[in-house]
């Protein structure tokens, strides 16, 4: 049966798509050309001249240690993130599929954290941790740690990691509690009856049979690792101290807007948009091939 | 190889009970069919014995051990189930070695054993494929593999061709009890379909709503069903039944419309004057017109199948309809009127009440 709809007005399915298309245009496509156009630019000292100075941009940026140290620094919180959130909503996955296997109310309980900006989360987990008056640092302090995420690199980046994993994990979670409800019971039964007890069952059946639905996610949190944790950098280190949490992201902005480096920071851009179309790509390419087991 | 004995097993999911007491016992080597409509507890009652689901009251033991408590992997069964359950993302052959890897067994003992079903399945040049690459009645075989290379005590079966056409169904049907001549594995096969029950099982179990019916070889129960639920489910088209009342002497049976039949029996002496409810088989009704006991049956509808031909059609003015299969074909106008015979031995009697068999 034909399941497209088919216009007899030639004009009403572009009048339709409009909106679509002006909204990509006006937000995506125009910025994107307007930065890759600036990352060929210098400006001079007072912003009055610019000169096109091919990839010097770019050049300069990786001869940066700054910048290097910036990649360093995304590539472990960015792989932290997702290692947290994922197993950490695997694990709640599996256990809220044993104990219920239809329980609405828990899955709305748990994508709660999910709908919180990441700007608001920030300043939650800000407090939380806060030196003087968190809550839980003054727990951790208890605890026996000295705890200041405002001095201790690798504090900060602890913290940081958690909140963005935090939220991370609300969305996982739901996935995989999707992907493990769609594994009909009977496999499980049958290798229950072939002899593998739960942890076999789990990594010899569950495991392969969820992997779609991993890739898709290893996938979605990496571009939400390096792009979309801004407002939780930006709420709780700023970058610091020390650069320690000037994931890149934060650097475009932070040099962009701070130190007004337009060109670098646009070349800066550009190399993140590079990354997530290669990983779009990838996260396509794949599924086409894989999802089909 | 192994008996499996079932004793007033139960079963409750939470208040409402759907098993409510069923014994058997299963002989070593035998092949058991567990035959009811949907929904009378067939695939409940299979998974107590497979360990999927707890057994809320009774035993079951599996070669004289109590199983109850044990795990499905300890119990030493192998089940083939209704979707297969093949593991898609495993071949054929990792799914057939799977249960001997869990168990591990040394890797060319799996080969050998591997490979050894696949041919007497005729799976040999399948062994690479996955799961969705294969036909239905490939998969079939797959999921059968899957439990005779493990040689269990007993084998599961819940309505394993139920997802097969008609063609496929009957050769498979031909391979499972082929196949079961050879191994002489203890077996216990769940169906709704009465063909396969009748060819399969060396035993059937009739289940009704939780309750076993009756238990009995194919035949018995076809020729003296213990019930008028196991009368009707049991042949196709299903039995006729009506109210019938027996004769103050007790010698003969007076039907609607003052037709009358005599019985050569006399046990029915305690019957006399009441009402019973007679059964008769559509394919014991012949086309006679000359017998001792011949009714007068006006056509309605008329089927012709070719072998057969099934005519539905009513006695005695329109109030007891009656459908009668007759070999070869026939080609009756509509309200035409023929002498049927009924052959005496061929009649069931049931009781109005308890609608349990009388027996004369
Ligand atoms: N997990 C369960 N929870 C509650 N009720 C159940 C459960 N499983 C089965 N039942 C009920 O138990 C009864 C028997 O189910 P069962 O699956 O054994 O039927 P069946 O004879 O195998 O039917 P079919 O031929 O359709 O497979 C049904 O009324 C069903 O609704
Ligand atoms: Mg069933």
């Amino acid at each position: 049966m034909e399941k497209r709809v088919v216009f007899r007005n030639n004009v009403l399915p572009y009048l339709l798509v409009a909106p679509q298309v002006i909204i990509t245009l006006v937000f995506f496509i125009w910025p994107a050309s307007q930065a890759l156009w600036w990352s060929f630019l210098r400006e001079d000292a007072f912003g009055t001249k610019s000169a096109f100075v091919w990839f010097e941009n770019f050049a300069d940026l990786f001869a940066s240690a700054e910048y290097l140290n910036s990649f360093r620094v995304t590539l472990i919180f960015s792989s932290a993130v997702a290692g947290v959130g994922f197993s950490v909503a695997l694990l709640l996955a599996v256990m809220a599929d044993r104990a219920l296997r239809s329980a609405t109310v828990y899955k709305t309980l748990i994508i709660w954290p999910y709908a919180v900006a990441p700007v608001v989360a920030g300043v939650l987990w800000f407090f939380l941790f806060n030196p003087t008056v968190g809550m839980v640092a003054f727990f951790i302090k208890k605890a026996g740690v000295n705890w200041n995420h405002t001095l201790n690199g690798t504090q900060a980046m602890t913290l940081v990691i958690i909140a963005a994993a935090w939220r991370e994990i609300s969305y996982n979670f739901l996935f995989f509690l999707a992907g493990l409800q769609a594994i009909p019971h009977a496999f499980i039964e049958a290798a229950a009856i072939d002899g593998a007890g739960p942890w076999k069952r789990f990594w010899t059946i569950v495991f392969p049979l969820l992997s779609p639905t991993m890739f898709f996610l290893i996938v979605v949190n990496i571009v939400y690792a390096f792009f979309d944790t801004f407002g939780v950098i930006h709420a709780i280190t700023r970058g610091g101290p020390n650069y320690a949490t000037n994931i890149l992201v934060y650097k475009v902005f932070n040099d962009g807007f701070i130190n007004l480096d337009l060109g670098g920071s646009a070349a800066q851009s550009v190399i993140l948009m590079i990354v997530v179309i290669t990983l779009t790509v990838v996260q396509f390419r794949f599924i086409e091939r894989k999802v089909n087991y | 190889m192994a008996d499996v004995s079932i004793r007033n097993v139960t079963k409750q999911f939470g208040k409402t009970e759907v098993i409510h007491g069923i014994s058997c016992d299963i002989r070593d080597g035998e092949f058991i069919v567990i035959l009811g409509p949907s929904g009378c507890g067939k695939s409940t009652l299979l998974r107590m014995i497979a360990g999927l689901e707890e057994i809320s009251s009774g035993e079951v033991a599996i070669d004289g051990r109590v199983v109850n408590r044990m795990e499905p992997a300890e119990r030493d069964i192998a089940m083939v189930f209704q979707n297969y359950a093949l593991y898609p993302h495993m071949t054929v052959y990792r799914n057939m070695a799977y249960g001997l890897k869990m168990r591990r067994m040394p890797k060319d003992e799996i080969d050998q054993r591997v490979r050894n079903a696949a041919k007497v399945l005729e799976l040999s040049t399948l062994l690479d494929r996955k799961p969705r690459q294969l036909s239905g009645g490939q998969r079939q075989r797959v999921a059968m593999g899957r439990c005779i290379v493990r040689e269990p005590k007993v084998f599961l079966f819940d309505e394993p061709l139920s997802n097969l056409d008609a063609k496929l169904r009957v050769q498979m049907r031909l391979e499972i009890r082929k196949l079961h001549e050879d191994l002489k594995i203890t077996s216990v096969y769940v169906t709704h379909d009465q063909v396969e029950a009748m060819t399969l099982g060396d035993r059937l179990v009739v289940m009704d709503d939780g309750y076993a019916a009756q238990t009995g070889s194919p035949i018995e129960v076809y020729e003296r069903p213990a019930n008028m639920f196991v009368a009707g489910f049991i042949g196709s088209p299903a039995m006729n039944f009506m109210e019938v009342t027996v004769q103050e002497s007790g010698q003969a049976l007076k039907l609607p419309g003052d037709i009358q039949i005599p019985l050569n029996g006399s046990a029915l002496s305690g019957w006399a004057g009441k009402k019973a409810i007679l059964g008769i088989r559509p394919e014991h009704l012949e086309l006679d017109s000359k017998g001792p006991l011949s009714i007068l049956f006006t056509v309605g509808q008329v089927e012709l199948l070719g072998a057969d031909t099934l005519v539905h059609g009513h006695i005695s003015e329109e109030k007891v309809t009656l459908t009668v299969r007759l070999p070869d074909v026939h080609r009756f106008e509509k309200q035409a009127t023929i002498r049927l015979s009924i052959s005496q031995e061929k009649l069931h009697l049931f009781d109005p009440e308890t609608k349990k068999r009388i027996d004369g």
